[in-house]
C-alpha cells in the first residue's frame, strides 16, 4: 500500500511540473492545467486511500464549501482583479500552513522528532508571514489600506527583534515541548509580516505578488517534509522557484535590487536625483482627429499601452481601432514593457481579454530594434517605461532601467491625462521631443475619438 | 538507514532545479496564468490538511481535526479557484488565436 501510493504522489507530482511545462506556449498551456488538475485529484484520491480512519463528513463537506467559493471567484474575478486574486489566494495558502503546522503540534497520537520540530517551526513561520503580508499587499492592490509605503524610525530594528523573539520561542518549543511557545512563535510570525510588507509601496507591488508566490510555495514544500510527504515537497519547491524567478524577472524590469524593494518605498528613493525641473518647457499637444490622421497614413504604429490604458477600460476600443488601422493595411503591433501591469504578465492578460492577435503582442526585447525604423509610437497610460533618462542620463533614479525604445521612432503620440509625472516621480523628456505630439484627455474617451475618426 | 529528512531533502533540492529550468521556458505573455496556477499547486497543502483531520483515539472533533478541516477548507478555494481562473485566461489566448489566423 505505501508502495503503491509513494508512486501515485510520484505521478502526480510528474503531472504538476507538465503543467508548469505546457505554460511555454499558449498552444500547450490548456493541456497543461488539465494535467494539473488530474495530478491533483490523484494526490487526493492518494491521500484518502493511506489514511487511517479518516473523518469523511468533514473533509468532503470543506472540500465542496471550499470549491464553491474557488469557483465563484474564478468565474467572477475582472482581469484587472487578478492580482489581487493571487494575493488572496498567497494568504491563503499561508493560512492553512499554519494551521496544519498547529493541527500537528495538537496531535496526541504523535510524538514529533527534533528534525520534525525544526520542520514544523519553519513550515509555521513561512506560513505566518506570507499569510499576513498577502493580506496587506491584497489591501494595498485592491485600495482597501491605501497603497502608500509606511515608513518610521526604528523599523529595521524593530523587524529584526521580532525576528530574534520568533527564532527565541522556536527555541524554547524545540527544548520544553511547550504549545504555548509555539503559538507565540506563530504570532509574532504573524506581526512579522505585517511590518515586512507596509515600508513597500504601491509601484513595487508586482515584486512584492511575486515573492509572496515563492514564500506560498516555500510554505507548502516544509509541510511536506514535516509529513515526509513527497508531492507536497515537490510542489511546494517548484512554485516557491517560480515564484522566485518572477521576482528575479520583475526587478530586473524595475531596476531595483530586491534588498532595495524590501527596505523601503519607492518615492522616497527617486526624489534625491534625477532630472529637477528647469522651469516651463515645450510640448505639442494635438486633438485625437490629428493622432488618427497620422496613424492612418503610416505603414508601421506599435501600441505601448500601459495600465492607465486599463484603469479606464479602453482596450476593447483600442483593440477595434488597431484592427481598422490593420484593415488599412497598416502593420500594427504591440510592445509590452515586463511592468505595463500590475503583476508579471497582466497587460498580456488584459489584451487577451479584448481580443488582441496574440501575434500582435510582442515582449520588450523581441520590439525594441524595431522602434528605429517604425512611422508612429502610439503611448497609452505609460510613462516611466518610455523615459529615455533610463538610457541617457546617469542621474536618474531609473537609470538602467530597461525601456522600450519609443523615442527612437519618427514619430510619438502619447495619450495622458495631464503632463504629471509617473509612479517614478520623474519629468518625462520624451513628451518634450519635437516629433512627439501630447493627447490630453481619459484614455477611454481619446480611444473612442480615435475610432470614430478612423471610421470616416 | 538514511533518516526520512535527507531523503526528503534531496527530493527538495532537485524539486527545486526542476521548478527553475521549466519556469524560465514559460513565455512572458503567460506569467500571469503561470502564477494563478501554481497558487492551484500550492493548494497541494490540501494533502497535509487531510492527513490532520482523522479519528484521535476515538473522538472525532479535537483541535486537530477542526484546524485540518479550516486547512482543506483553504486550499480547495485555491485549487478550484486556481486552476478555474487559469483556465479561463487561457481561453483568452486561445480565442484570438483562431480570429488572427
Amino acid at each position: 500500500m505505501e508502495n503503491v501510493s509513494a508512486v501515485l504522489y510520484l505521478v502526480a507530482a510528474v503531472l504538476f511540473i507538465l503543467a508548469l511545462k505546457g505554460l511555454s506556449s499558449p498552444t500547450t498551456a490548456i493541456q497543461g492545467n488539465r494535467y494539473g488538475i488530474i495530478g491533483m485529484l490523484i494526490a487526493v484520491a492518494t491521500t484518502f486511500m493511506i489514511m487511517d480512519k479518516p473523518v469523511l463528513a468533514l473533509i468532503v463537506g470543506a472540500i465542496v464549501a471550499g470549491g464553491a467559493i474557488g469557483a465563484y471567484k474564478a468565474k467572477t474575478v475582472e482581469m484587472t482583479g487578478m492580482p489581487e486574486l493571487v494575493a488572496a489566494m498567497h494568504s491563503l495558502v499561508g493560512l492553512s500552513a499554519v494551521l496544519i503546522a498547529v493541527a500537528a503540534i495538537f496531535h496526541t497520537g504523535v510524538e514529533h522528532t527534533g528534525v520534525q520540530k525544526v520542520e514544523l517551526f519553519i513550515g509555521a513561520f513561512i506560513g505566518a508571514i506570507t499569510f499576513t503580508a498577502s493580506v496587506v499587499a491584497y489591501g494595498k492592490l485592491s485600495g482597501k489600506f491605501g497603497a502608500k509605503a509606511v515608513n518610521f524610525s526604528g523599523q529595521h530594528l524593530l523587524n529584526l527583534v521580532l525576528a530574534l523573539a520568533m527564532v527565541g520561542f522556536g527555541v524554547a518549543y524545540f527544548l520544553t515541548d511547550s504549545h504555548g511557545a509555539f503559538l507565540m512563535m506563530v504570532a509574532i510570525a504573524l506581526v512579522l509580516g505585517v511590518t515586512l510588507i507596509i515600508p513597500i509601496g504601491g509601484a513595487d507591488m508586482p515584486v512584492v505578488v511575486s515573492m509572496l508566490n515563492s514564500y506560498s510555495g516555500w510554505a507548502a514544500a516544509g509541510i511536506g517534509f514535516t509529513l515526509n510527504n513527497p508531492v507536497l515537497i515537490i510542489a511546494g519547491a517548484c512554485v516557491g522557484s517560480s515564484g522566485a524567478i518572477l521576482s528575479y524577472i520583475m526587478c530586473k524590469a524595475m531596476n531595483r535590487s530586491i534588498v532595495s524593494v524590501l527596505l523601503g518605498g519607492f518615492g522616497a528613493e527617486a526624489g534625491g536625483g534625477g532630472s529637477a525641473d528647469t522651469g516651463p518647457k515645450n510640448y505639442k499637444s494635438g486633438s485625437a482627429e490629428d493622432a488618427t490622421f497620422l496613424m492612418g497614413n503610416a505603414d508601421s504604429v506599435i501600441i505601448v499601452p500601459g495600465y492607465g490604458l486599463a484603469v479606464s477600460r479602453a482596450q476593447h476600443a483600442l483593440q477595434e481601432f488597431a484592427e481598422l488601422l490593420h484593415q488599412k493595411g497598416v502593420n500594427v503591433r504591440y510592445a509590452i514593457h515586463p511592468v505595463a501591469g500590475r503583476m508579471p504578465g497582466h497587460m498580456n492578460v488584459l489584451l487577451a481579454e479584448a481580443e488582441v492577435p496574440y501575434e500582435q503582442v510582442q515582449e520588450m526585447e523581441e520590439i525594441n530594434s524595431d522602434f528605429s525604423n517604425t512611422d508612429v509610437v502610439l503611448v497609452i497610460g505609460a510613462n516611466d517605461v518610455v523615459n529615455p533618462a533610463a538610457q541617457k542620463d546617469k542621474q536618474s533614479p531609473i537609470y538602467g532601467m530597461p525601456i522600450l525604445e519609443a523615442h527612437k521612432a519618427r514619430t510619438v503620440i502619447v495619450v495622458k491625462r495631464s503632463m504629471s509625472v509617473g509612479y517614478a516621480g520623474l519629468d518625462n523628456e520624451l513628451f518634450y521631443m519635437d516629433k512627439t505630439m501630447m493627447v490630453f484627455g481619459d484614455a477611454k474617451k481619446v480611444v473612442e475619438d480615435m475610432l470614430k475618426a478612423v471610421s470616416h | 538507514m538514511v533518516d526520512p529528512f535527507i531523503s526528503s531533502f534531496t527530493i527538495f533540492v532537485l524539486a527545486v532545479f526542476v521548478g527553475y529550468h521549466v519556469v524560465w521556458n514559460v513565455t512572458p505573455a503567460l506569467h500571469t496564468p503561470l502564477m494563478a496556477v501554481t497558487n492551484a499547486i500550492s493548494g497541494i497543502i490540501i494533502v497535509g490538511a487531510m492527513l490532520q483531520v482523522v479519528d484521535i483515539n476515538g473522538s472525532q472533533i479535537t483541535v486537530t481535526s477542526v484546524l485540518g478541516t479550516i486547512g482543506i477548507f483553504l486550499a480547495s478555494i485555491n485549487i478550484f479557484g486556481g486552476f478555474m481562473v487559469t483556465q479561463r485566461m487561457l481561453d483568452m489566448f486561445k480565442k484570438k488565436k483562431k480570429q488572427g489566423a
